[in-house]
């Protein structure tokens, strides 16, 4: 493909999403393209299908009908080809309780198949962005739901993800920890989907805007 | 994609490591055993068991102890999100299969090596049959392993999980247990182990855990579809 087509690939085409859980469809008709490098902000009030949305994007949930195709790769066909080029940030933290923050982002390296010594130095340094250098070593279940949410954040970003898909990133966090994360999963970090509650707090960074509504065709704005 | 053995080496450490940290599996499987024979000591009153009686024993005891391990085997990944975060990784779903198939295995062996001594002591006049047991324990512990990490990973989503575990696990054990029994019956016998039969059953149970790897193998990857 030249250089000039490549570029105009988005990172997220979504044409008539549906899916349905059961009889009840959560998503219907949804549509948007969001360019590499811009940011989106979902808003909707509770069961609108944000959160949905999201899963589907992150390869978590299959769609039911409609078309998806996130960095290039068709959903859920190519599923397996976007794992590891996403970092998910969803309601729950994604942290083992009884393993330390440290070991829980060692664990989450390994996976992603970081060698041993470019992980330690990512996890120092995504720790200290979080300001979480000298909790790290407590066990998980241990930490306030705060310092969790650090926690996740840097497990979200640990293997440098091309594709953030944060679900109210801001949960939990204190105004400092929301001043830190910011550096990490802020609009500064990529192409980014962010599902929030607080439109005030993340318009002013958002490159398109989708509103989802119970019922109501989703407008991108 | 990260390469398959670095992936089970990270899922298979970190299930031990917790266990190591919480206890919540491992003590509670032994105590059920070690009870579990005290009551048949009284229940059958008797000092001493041999052939298939002792066999039956040793094998129902260990079966329910492990369906404690097994229920618990997907609990992690369930309520602290260990499914996702390894479904947004790059590697090969099946090796989960294989991590947890190898932490219970490791269980599993960790209990027989407190209870089977235990069990020696309580029934057996004589050991000599408990040396050639490994390779029976070894055998029919791979089973049980395949398929209660396979049972395990179906129940895990549901609110009936301690019921369901048990209620599908137990009938497919049965071909394991009637093999592993048959291969312990003359081991365990009164005046020595005999080997009558044993390698038969013993390829029952090499046949029982190649059918339920490979099946576990297939399948897992689709089990962890939403």
């Amino acid at each position: 493909m030249p250089p000039a087509q490549k570029k105009a690939v988005p990172a997220i085409r979504v044409a008539g999403l549906r899916r349905d859980y059961g009889d009840r469809p959560a998503l219907d008709g949804v549509g948007f393209e969001l360019a590499a490098g811009a940011s989106l902000v979902v808003l909707g009030s509770n069961g609108a299908g944000k959160t949905t949305l999201l899963r589907i994007l992150a390869t978590l949930l299959r769609p039911s009908g409609g078309e998806v195709a996130v960095l290039g790769c068709s959903l859920p066909d190519e599923a397996w080809k976007l794992r590891g080029r996403i970092g998910y940030l969803g309601h729950e933290p994604l942290l083992y309780r009884d393993l330390s923050g440290r070991e829980n982002l060692r664990f989450q390296a390994r996976l992603h198949g970081l060698g041993p010594e470019v992980a330690e130095a990512r996890i120092e340094e995504i720790l200290r962005a979080v300001g979480m250098q000298r909790r790290a070593d407590e066990r998980v279940a241990e930490l306030s739901a705060g310092m969790r949410q650090r926690l996740s954040i840097c497990r979200c970003v640990l293997h440098r993800p091309e594709l953030l898909l944060l679900d109210e990133p801001d949960s939990n966090l204190d105004v400092e920890g929301r001043e830190l994360a910011r550096e990490l999963i802020g609009p500064g970090a990529g192409t980014r989907v962010v599902v929030t509650h607080d439109p005030e707090r993340f318009l002013p960074e958002a490159d398109q805007v989708l509103r989802l509504g119970i019922g109501e065709t989703a407008v991108l704005s | 994609m990260t390469s398959s053995r670095t992936a089970f080496a990270a899922i298979l450490g970190k299930d031990l490591r917790a266990e190591l940290r919480t206890l919540q599996s491992l003590p509670a499987m032994a105590l059920f055993a070690i009870t579990a024979f005290i009551i048949f000591r009284f229940g059958l009153d008797r000092t001493s068991l041999s052939g298939s009686l002792a066999a039956g024993v040793l094998w129902a005891t260990l079966l329910f102890a492990a369906v404690l391990g097994i229920n618990r085997l997907f609990v992690s990944e369930r309520e602290e999100g260990g499914f996702d975060a390894i479904r947004l990784a790059p590697i090969d779903r099946s090796v989960l299969f294989g991590a947890k198939v190898a932490a219970l295995l490791v269980y599993l062996i960790a209990l027989e090596l407190v209870t089977v001594p235990i069990f020696a002591i309580f029934f057996l006049g004589d050991a000599g049959g408990l040396f050639p047991l490994i390779a029976v324990l070894l055998l029919a512990d791979f089973g049980l392993a395949a398929t209660g990490t396979l049972i395990s990973s179906m129940a895990v989503n549901s609110r009936a999980r301690d019921l369901l575990v048990p209620l599908v696990l137990l009938p497919l054990s049965v071909p394991l247990m009637i093999a592993a029994t048959g291969a312990t019956d003359p081991l365990l016998a009164v005046g020595g182990p005999s080997y009558d039969r044993f390698g038969t059953w013993l390829m029952v149970l090499g046949l029982y855990d190649l059918i339920f790897g490979l099946v576990g193998y297939a399948v897992f990857d689709f089990l962890l579809e939403d």
